[in-house]
C-alpha cells in the first residue's frame, strides 16, 4: 500500500507541472473544457478538486457546471484510481462469446464486485461495452494495451504477470 | 529484394502481431538480411490474425496466418532467405485456399488500402494514388459539381442513418453564414462494430482526404474528428496524419497552393455513447453534457457554435475520394436500386471467420454468414443475425435469403446501421440478448427525456423478471406498449430506437419468451435461474472434481461412483458443468 501510495504521489507532483503546461496551453479556445478534463486526468490519474478550479478560471465556466460535465462522461474519475485499469470488454460479441465468464474470473482473482478497486490499489476493474475489437473476443483491455481470445485461464495469467511486475515493497 | 509486411491494427496488436513484429525485426538485423519490412492496418482477415505477408521480388504474395514469433522465424529462414514458401501456413497464396472466399465477393473502396499500406506513410497513400482526388477537385470542378458528383453517386450516411450524402452536403452549402464546419464522427460506439477504427488505423489519409473534398464542396474552413477515447492508436495515427499534412502544406493556409484555407483538429471523447448522436457530439464539442437537442434547427443551419456543420460517419468520408477518381456511375453501377456503392460489416460472434469484410449493397445475410464467414464456429445451428448494435434488431436465420440494403433491411424492423453484424447460434437466448441491449441503452441513455429515461428501465426490469424466471402473463403486452410509447416520445436516436431489440425478438422469436414466462425454461439453455443442472450417470467416472468445486455442496457421492446433484441446493452458478472434464454435467 505504502509503495502505491508513494507513487501516486510522485504522479501528482511530477503531474502539476505538466498540467500546467496544458491550461497554458489551451487558455482562449473554444470548447477547451473536455481535452483540459482529459489532461488533468492524464497528469493525475483522476481529476482533483483544485484541477477543477483551475480550469474553471481558464475557461469560465462556473465549478458546479463541470460537475455536471465530469459526471456525465463514464471516462473522467474523481476519485484516484488503482496503478492499472483493466477493462473488460462486454460488447455484442464478447457477450456472445462468453465475457461473462471472463468478468466472473477477474473479480474472483481480484476480490472485487463490478467496477472497484483492489485493496492494495493495484488494480481497478471496469465493465466496459464495447473495445473494437469483437473478431477476437473475448478481449481486455489494460492500460492501453489489448489483450484478446482470452479464456479464464489466459486471465489468471495475464494478473500474475501484472502483479509480478510489481517491485517488492 | 522482398518486402515483409505485419499486421497492426489493434486487433492485430491484441492477437500478438506486435511480438511477431519485433521478432521479424530482430532476425532481419540479427542476420543481416536484404528485406523490407513494414507495419500494415488490418486487412480484416482478423480471426487469422497475426497475419504477415511476404511480397516476392516478382511481386507474388503470400499471406501468412496465426504468426508466432517462433513461425516468423522459420518464414525468415525458408521463403525469405530460402525462397521456398512455408505452404502450410500460408492462408492466401498461389494454390487456392478457403481463405479466398473470405474476399471473393467482396468490393473493397473503403478498404481499398488497409492492409497494404504503412498508415504511419503520407508517401505511400500518395504513391497508392492518394491526394489526387482533391487535387482534381480544386483544380477542375466548382463546389456545385462536386456536391453534383456525390448526389449522382447515391452514396448514404454510413453511420446508420441512411441519409443521402449528396443531399445533406446541399442543404450546408445553401445555409446562410460564412464560416462553416465539418465534422467526422469517428465515435463508434455501437458494441460489435469496428469498422471505423480499422479504417482510421489502416488508412487515417483516405478520410482526411474525404473531408478535405467535403469542406471545399460546402465552404468550411475548419474541420473536427471526434474519435472515441477508447481507440488510442487511431488518434495517433490521426495525430501523426495531421502533422504530416501541415508540413507538406496539404492542410492549413492554402492548401495545395490553392486559395482555401483548411485545418482539421481532432477531439477526443470521453466514453459516452449518447455522443455518436450528432446534436450531442456538437454539444460535446463545446465542451457540454453530450445531451441531444431537438431538430430543427438541423445542424447544416445550425451546428457547432451555432455556425452550419456537417457531420458525416469516417466510411462516408472514405467513400469520397473514390468517387471523385473513379466517377459517380462507378459507385452507382454496384448495390440496388436505392442503396448504392459497398457497405464495410463487421462480422463477429458465433462465425468461424470473424472479421471486416467490405460488400456490395444487395448481398444476401447467408452468403456473408456462410461463404464470406465459413458459417457458424462448431458446425451448430445458425439463429440469427444482430445488425445496428443496440439500434438495431435480431433477423433470424429464416431470412437468409435477405438482400441488404436500407430499405430491405429496414422492413424487418431492425436497421443497417453502422455495420455490425454479430452472429448468433442455438445457445444464444434471444430474451437474454434483448436484455443485454437494452441494459446499455439504460446505461448510456442521457437522461433528458422521460420516456427513454424510466421507460427503458422499466422495460428492462420487466425483461429482468423474465429472464430470472418471474415472468408474468400480460409482460408481452406491456413490453410491445412501452416499446411505442418510448419510440415516439423521445427526441433523439438512441432513445427512439432503444426498443427495436426488443421488439424484433418479440417479432421473430416469440416462442422464447412464451417459454420463458409460462414453462419457466430457456430453450437455449442459456438463461442461469432457468437450466437445471443434473449428471449422466452413465459419463460420470466419479473423479469428485464437480463436488469440490460446488459452492454450496450440492453434490455428492463416492469416489468412482456416479454423482448426483441435489437441485434444491443447486444455485445454477455452473461451476460443474465448467469443470466436469468427461462432459457427464448437462444443461436443461
Amino acid at each position: 500500500m505504502l509503495q502505491v501510495e508513494r507513487s501516486r504521489q510522485e504522479k501528482s507532483e511530477s503531474g502539476f507541472s505538466n498540467f500546467k503546461v496544458e491550461l497554458w496551453k489551451y487558455q482562449g479556445e473554444l470548447g477547451a473544457l473536455i481535452p483540459l478534463l482529459q489532461s488533468a486526468q492524464d497528469a493525475y490519474g483522476y481529476i482533483p478538486e483544485s484541477a477543477i478550479d483551475y480550469i474553471s478560471q481558464i475557461v469560465g465556466t462556473p465549478a458546479a457546471e463541470i460537475y455536471g460535465v465530469i459526471t456525465f462522461y463514464s471516462q473522467f474519475r474523481l476519485k484516484p484510481m488503482g496503478k492499472n485499469i483493466i477493462k473488460v470488454c462486454d460488447g455484442t460479441a464478447c457477450h456472445v462469446n462468453s465475457s461473462t465468464g471472463i468478468i466472473k474470473t477477474v473479480e474472483s482473482e481480484l476480490g472485487v464486485i463490478g467496477d472497484e478497486t483492489t485493496e492494495d490499489g493495484l488494480f481497478t476493474v471496469q465493465k466496459v461495452a464495447c473495445l473494437g475489437c469483437c473478431s477476437l473476443s473475448p478481449v481486455v483491455m489494460i492500460n492501453d494495451e489489448t489483450f484478446g481470445l482470452l479464456t479464464p485461464k489466459k486471465v489468471r495469467q495475464l494478473l500474475k504477470e501484472y502483479r509480478e511486475r510489481e517491485p517488492q515493497a | 529484394m522482398k518486402t515483409i509486411k505485419i499486421g497492426l491494427g489493434t486487433c492485430g496488436v491484441s492477437a500478438g502481431g506486435e511480438k511477431t513484429y519485433e521478432a521479424v525485426k530482430h532476425e532481419i538485423e540479427k542476420r543481416n538480411i536484404q528485406a523490407i519490412v513494414k507495419e500494415t492496418g488490418c486487412n480484416g482477415m482478423c480471426y487469422r490474425e497475426p497475419l504477415l505477408e511476404v511480397i516476392d521480388e516478382g511481386q507474388k504474395s503470400y499471406v501468412y496466418g496465426e504468426v508466432t514469433p517462433d513461425k516468423a522465424v522459420r518464414i525468415i529462414d525458408e521463403h525469405v532467405l530460402g525462397g521456398t514458401p512455408v505452404a502450410e501456413w500460408v492462408v492466401q497464396g498461389e494454390a487456392p485456399s478457403e481463405d479466398d472466399l473470405f474476399f471473393k465477393k467482396q468490393k473493397r473502396i473503403v478498404l481499398r488500402n488497409c492492409g497494404i499500406i504503412d498508415p504511419n506513410s503520407i508517401d505511400e497513400y500518395i504513391e497508392a494514388g492518394g491526394y489526387q482526388a482533391i487535387r482534381k477537385v480544386l483544380k477542375e470542378y466548382t463546389p456545385e459539381k462536386v456536391i453534383e458528383i456525390i448526389t449522382a453517386s447515391g452514396l448514404r450516411g454510413r453511420g446508420g442513418g441512411g441519409f443521402l450524402t449528396g443531399v445533406k452536403w446541399r442543404f450546408c452549402r445553401q445555409a446562410a453564414g460564412d464560416y462553416k464546419y465539418i465534422i467526422c464522427n469517428a465515435d463508434e460506439g455501437d458494441p460489435g462494430a469496428f469498422m471505423d477504427r480499422s479504417t482510421l488505423e489502416g488508412d487515417p489519409h483516405s478520410v482526411l482526404e474525404g473531408m478535405m473534398i467535403c469542406a471545399y464542396a460546402i465552404g468550411a474552413q475548419e474541420g473536427y474528428i471526434y474519435v472515441r477515447a477508447e481507440y488510442p492508436k487511431a488518434v495517433q495515427r490521426l495525430k501523426l496524419a495531421i502533422r504530416q499534412l501541415l508540413a507538406k502544406g496539404y492542410l492549413g493556409k492554402n492548401i495545395f497552393g490553392s486559395p482555401m484555407d483548411f485545418y482539421i483538429k481532432i477531439k477526443e471523447g470521453a466514453g459516452a455513447f449518447v455522443c455518436g448522436e450528432e446534436t450531442a457530439l456538437i454539444a460535446s464539442i463545446e465542451g457540454k453534457r453530450g445531451m441531444p437537442r431537438f431538430r430543427p434547427p438541423f445542424p447544416a443551419q445550425s451546428g457547432l457554435w451555432g455556425k452550419p456543420t456537417n457531420i458525416n460517419n469516417v466510411e462516408t468520408y472514405a467513400n469520397v475520394p473514390w468517387i471523385i477518381m473513379n466517377g459517380a456511375e462507378s459507385f452507382a453501377a454496384m448495390g440496388t436500386e436505392e442503396s448504392k456503392g459497398s457497405k464495410v460489416f463487421a462480422l463477429a460472434g458465433k462465425i468461424k471467420r470473424g472479421g471486416l469484410a467490405e460488400v456490395p449493397m444487395g448481398i444476401t445475410i447467408n452468403e456473408i454468414v456462410y461463404e464470406i464467414g465459413g458459417g457458424i464456429k462448431g458446425d451448430k445451428k445458425f439463429k440469427a443475425v444482430q445488425m445496428g448494435g443496440p439500434s438495431g434488431g435480431c433477423i433470424p436465420a429464416s431470412m437468409g435469403d435477405l438482400r441488404i440494403d436500407y430499405q430491405q433491411i429496414n422492413k424487418t424492423g431492425a436497421i443497417m446501421g453502422s455495420g455490425g453484424l454479430v452472429v448468433m447460434d442455438e445457445t444464444t437466448c434471444m430474451v437474454e440478448m434483448a436484455k443485454f441491449f437494452l441494459r446499455f441503452t439504460q446505461d448510456e441513455s442521457c437522461g433528458k427525456c422521460t420516456f427513454c429515461r424510466v421507460g427503458t428501465k422499466r422495460m428492462l426490469e420487466v425483461l429482468e423478471r423474465i429472464t430470472d424466471g418471474n415472468g408474468r402473463e400480460g409482460d408481452v403486452a406491456f413490453l410491445e406498449y412501452l416499446a411505442n410509447q418510448i419510440r415516439y416520445n423521445t427526441i433523439c436516436g438512441l432513445g427512439q430506437t432503444a426498443p427495436n431489440p426488443v421488439l424484433t425478438t418479440l417479432r421473430y422469436f416469440r416462442e422464447e419468451y412464451d417459454a420463458h414466462i409460462r414453462d419457466k425454461k430457456c430453450p437455449a439453455h442459456s438463461c442461469p435461474a432457468l437450466v437445471t443442472y443434473s449428471i449422466k450417470a452413465d459419463a460420470c467416472k466419479g473423479c469428485m472434481v464437480c463436488a469440490k468445486a460446488c459452492p454450496v455442496e450440492a453434490i455428492s457421492g463416492e469416489k468412482k461412483k456416479p454423482h448426483t446433484i441435489n437441485t434444491a441446493l443447486c444455485i445454477k452458478c455452473g461451476k460443474c458443468f465448467e469443470t466436469c472434464r468427461f462432459d457427464a454435467v448437462i444443461k436443461d
